[in-house]
């Protein structure tokens, strides 16, 4: 290659400036284009750690859960208020109109009379209906599978919210004070779970809030991780024990998966 | 040689007009407290850039950053107030949407309304 280079260089040199032949051309044409493809290539490998600086994100990752509600202690609300402290949610005790970002909820089988507690934030499905139904494009699904709402262009018209089948998603009726910087959030729009996309991007080691805290409690219900990395605890866990998604027949395919429910 | 003396009149009019704006903009800015004591003392672009597009760069980079995960770049709003924020005498940090404060002062000067703050929070987090 470098040969290639000086070869052109010098033969470049011998040819007059104003007498360039055809051949002469092309090859220093093609010359410069096999140096600015070069880098590309090297980028290429590199692709596996994204840098949060320049390239966005793709969809080689997609960010998942499994929630063991074995594990999940009833009464226990780890996961929501640090979701709410993590995100500078506010609690007016209101619970008709207070956002809920991730909610714990009780069910019992009528039959066994079985209690499972679990909770339920939004499920970042492949195929979201929040995203099929707004009018103005602000549900979005990002690339890497996080579900999000552009609240710059959110209308608050709530489609959303009705067409969630796991009530995911809050409307902000109150004004919002004491935001956080990686989570401004205000009153009319629509809201719900990120994943805490402001920590998977700046990190992709490091857990939503939620699940930092469930592990923190000691009950590790909580697993997050990259389902399309076959190494991921995530995909090891989903591989060994079965598994189910809330709403299955809906075929949404969510992020969010459960166990023993 | 009508002609001439319109367009002369209309030139000496639009400078003397241009110049009695360009000199409130520097009273607004001056007084602003525009200069960060926190990070050096200059902006990411030049101050003539800044006043023209700062809007611009920040609607880019705000949809580079929710919609493609690209995070830390130079024009954050974020950013913005970690260095144009100002504190009052108890060491509180004033919001820069206060009135008087760095954005207010010339959005209020050429009423403009800011919406910025109705969601994001309009001071830094605390400084270590």
């Amino acid at each position: 290659m470098s040969d290639n280079l000086t070869s052109v260089k010098q033969s470049k040199l011998t040819v007059s400036s104003n007498n360039v032949d055809r051949r002469g051309f092309l090859s220093s044409v093609s010359a410069i284009a096999a140096v600015t493809v070069a880098p590309g290539v090297a980028l290429v490998g590199f692709a596996e750690a994204r840098s949060v600086d320049k390239e966005p994100v793709t969809d080689a990752r997609r960010w998942g859960m499994l929630i063991d509600s074995s594990r999940c202690v009833r009464g226990c609300d780890a996961c929501v208020s640090a979701c709410g402290k993590e995100n500078g949610l506010a609690s007016y005790s209101r619970p008709q109109t207070d956002v809920q970002w991730v909610r714990k909820v009780t069910v019992r089988d009528t039959r066994t009379r079985r209690i499972t507690s679990l909770p339920v934030m939004c499920q970042h499905c492949q195929d979201p209906p929040c995203v099929d139904v707004c009018p103005t494009g602000a549900s979005f699904r990002r690339t890497d599978g996080i579900v999000l709402v552009d609240r710059h262009i959110c209308i608050g018209c709530r489609y959303c919210m009705m067409a969630c089948p796991y009530k995911a998603r809050s409307f902000a009726h109150e004004s919002a004070n004491n935001q956080k910087s990686h989570a401004p959030r205000g009153k009319g729009t629509v809201e719900a779970c990120t994943f805490c996309v402001h920590r998977v991007d700046e990190n992709s080691d490091r857990t939503p809030a939620c699940v930092e805290a469930c592990a923190a409690q000691g009950h590790g219900a909580m697993v997050f991780g990259d389902l399309n990395d076959p190494n991921s605890q995530l995909s090891k866990d989903l591989d060994k024990y079965s598994s189910t998604e809330l709403r299955g027949d809906m075929g949404l395919n969510p992020g969010v998966r459960y166990r023993n429910i | 040689m009508r002609k001439f003396w319109l367009f002369f009149v209309l030139a000496v009019v639009s400078t003397a007009v241009s110049g009695f704006v360009f000199a409130g903009q520097e009273n607004a800015l001056l007084s602003g407290g525009a200069v960060s004591k926190w990070k050096g003392d200059a902006c990411v672009e030049a101050t003539p850039v800044m006043r023209r597009e700062h809007m611009d760069f920040l609607l880019k980079q705000r949809d580079e950053t929710m919609r493609q995960g690209i995070r830390n770049g130079p024009y954050s709003l974020k950013g913005c107030i970690e260095c144009h924020a100002q504190e009052d005498e108890q060491g509180q940090e004033i919001p820069v949407n206060a009135s008087g404060q760095f954005c207010q002062e010339c959005h209020q000067y050429v009423a403009v309304s800011i919406d910025c703050f109705q969601c994001h929070v309009a001071t830094s987090e605390p400084r270590k």
